[in-house]
């Protein structure tokens, strides 16, 4: 026999087996629409996909510029697909994702809170000291009806609920400081000073706009709206900045031999934190709508929902409000 | 594959191809889309989203004023925020996230485009991948209609975003136009006249016969029989009855 006559034979006997492939890969496809949940299907993937991997070896010598070819490069694609396919348990998921792996990941960034902190108090002090010591800089920092609003003794924040109502007021806040709180991450890609702007830029202008009502004798006020929703919506401003500062950290120094599979990790490690960031911003904004610009709640009463929620925060951060304790083995979703 | 020549076992590699090694020696094989595809799906998603946006904003409207006036409250209500703005809104910037995860990383857009998001490894890409390959469109949609990612997607060998790249997925085209090839082919006839190649030609023409222009048809069948047979196309004289036979006999290996 003839190396040709023997490669035809070959090709004949190769596409006698199309039945199978055909059946191996609408296996495939059940499994990976989840439109079966036999056992059988699933441990018969497993010998469809080396059915699958062999007869495409053979094709890809046989007959390389086929669309027999193509169809087992489709088929087996889809079964390795199938067969690498993540397990699917989303409570499951879920719970691990909030006791082990947020926690886990807000322990990576520890020392990058720390700078952002730093940087966020550095920027609170000079911003305040640049106002109090020039005063017409607040036109930096803040709208011309801000600055005539206090200039007339009245806080912007006075009679906000006779304009929006509380829902929809928290609805605008809560989107609002979640597009800032993904965007100061975001910035993290440009090296990590897109980051280290927002974060700079927030704290000046908070410090600035302090000093500036100080001026006018209305800094307790200042303080009196803030407290309710502040104390985590700043720490939440620190900890989305810190996810961005190990992002660029990642792009900056590399712990991995390509600067894009480095980027690929933080991201992906620091994703959960903003998940974090993100829930607890929601949190915030009610707050904020509800709480904070209504003068009937008293000063303690703000003190106790900020201080508490920043506290319920500092918890769900260490896992501790889904059962992690100190040595808790980790869990895997 | 590094200077060596490529075995049976690793695919006749493009350079636009993801190859990925498996556990069965026989790497997979997926071809990346580029730009094109990509934009493609991103407008026809557009498109479905605004739509989706604008008939919900009609319809709470309607709803919510009783009455056919589409006109929003003179003073913001909390009621029209949430059965009006709310909802649309979240339609509108949930689409990409909800609709890759629950369709395993396509949407309606990708189907169409013939795409689908897969990892480095080729497999269905996680809950976390998705929604870090969503929140980095802030930094793709930079300044202005995606014009940083789409200068990303032309510098990287992959042709990916910032959102893939932080995510380590990817688009890749699926191959779904070659499921019916299987049909088109009898085992039978191969080694008789016929390559796999020219087998499923011939098998194809007969399928569309009946949808061709009759001169197309013919000229077709001329062409692909004078290639069979060794022969010019201008020396096959048989009528469109006799060429349509004949390629029958062919595919069905029922020649004299």
């Amino acid at each position: 026999m003839t190396d040709a006559l023997r490669e035809q034979a070959l090709r004949a006997t190769l596409l006698q087996r199309s039945a199978l492939w055909k059946e191996a890969a609408e296996r495939a496809r059940r499994l990976m629409t989840g439109r079966t949940d036999d056992v059988s299907d699933a441990v018969r993937l497993v010998d469809d996909y080396r059915l699958l991997a062999h007869d495409l070896a053979r094709a890809r010598r046989l007959m390389p510029d086929s669309r027999v070819r193509s169809f087992l490069e489709s088929a087996y694609a889809q079964a390795h697909a199938t067969l690498y396919k993540q397990a699917s348990h989303p409570g499951y998921a879920l719970w691990s994702l909030f006791r082990d792996q947020i926690p886990e990941a807000t322990r990576s960034i520890r020392s990058h809170i720390v700078w952002v902190l730093l940087l966020f108090v550095t920027a609170l002090g000079v911003g305040g000291w640049m106002v109090h010591t020039y005063p017409e800089l607040i036109n930096l920092f803040a709208s011309p009806s801000l600055i005539a609003t206090v200039e007339r003794g009245e806080l912007w924040t006075e009679g906000l609920l006779n304009v929006v109502p509380s829902s929809v007021l928290s609805l605008q806040i809560l989107t609002n400081n979640i597009v800032v709180s993904l965007f100061a991450y975001c910035a993290g890609f440009l090296f990590g000073l897109g980051t280290f702007y927002i974060v700079g830029l927030n704290g000046l202008m908070l410090g600035a706009v302090f000093a500036f009502t100080a001026q006018h004798g209305l800094d307790d006020d200042l303080f009196r709206f803030i407290v309710a929703h502040g104390c985590v919506e700043l720490s939440v401003m620190v900890l989305s900045g810190a996810a961005g500062a190990a992002v660029g950290e990642a792009l900056i120094r590399p712990t991995t031999p390509r600067r894009s599979q480095a980027f690929q990790q933080a991201a992906l490690r620091t994703s959960k934190v903003l998940i974090a960031c993100v829930v607890l911003l929601v949190g915030c904004g009610f707050i904020e709508g509800y709480i904070s610009p209504d003068p009937s709640y008293p000063l303690w009463t703000r003190v106790v929902v900020g201080v508490g929620y920043w506290l319920f925060m500092v918890a769900m951060l260490r896992g501790w409000v889904f059962g992690r304790s100190r040595g808790t083995e980790a869990v895997e979703a | 594959m590094n200077g060596r020549s490529p075995t049976s076992l690793e695919a006749p590699r493009d350079e636009a191809d993801l190859v990925v090694d498996s556990a069965t020696g026989v790497n997979v094989s997926l071809p990346v889309a580029g730009a094109g595809a990509r934009s493609y799906a991103f407008i026809i998603d557009w498109h479905i989203r605004i739509v989706l946006f604008l008939a919900w904003f009609v319809v709470a409207t309607l709803v919510y004023n009783g009455s056919w006036d589409l006109a929003p409250p003179a003073e913001p209500t909390a009621g029209y925020f949430g059965l009006v703005i709310a909802p649309g809104a979240a339609l509108y910037f949930l689409y990409h996230p909800v609709l890759e995860i629950a369709m395993r990383g396509r949407t309606p857009g990708k189907r169409m485009a013939g795409v689908r998001l897969v990892t480095r490894q080729g497999a269905v890409p996680s809950v976390p991948a998705h929604l870090i390959r969503n929140v980095f469109r802030l930094m793709d949609f930079f300044p202005v209609c995606y014009a940083l990612g789409l200068v990303v997607v032309a510098l990287t060998k992959d042709h990916v975003r910032i959102g893939d790249l932080a995510a380590g997925t990817l688009l890749v085209y699926d191959r779904r136009e070659h499921e019916g090839v299987l049909e088109h082919v009898n085992p039978a006839v191969i080694g008789t006249r016929l390559d796999v190649s020219t087998a499923e030609l011939v098998e194809e023409l007969l399928q569309r016969w009946q949808t061709l222009d009759a001169s197309v048809r013919q000229r077709l069948a001329r062409t692909l029989l004078a290639r069979i047979e060794g022969v010019a196309p201008e020396s096959i004289s048989l009528s469109e009855s006799r060429l349509y036979t004949r390629l029958m006999q062919l595919a069905r290996g029922s020649e004299a």
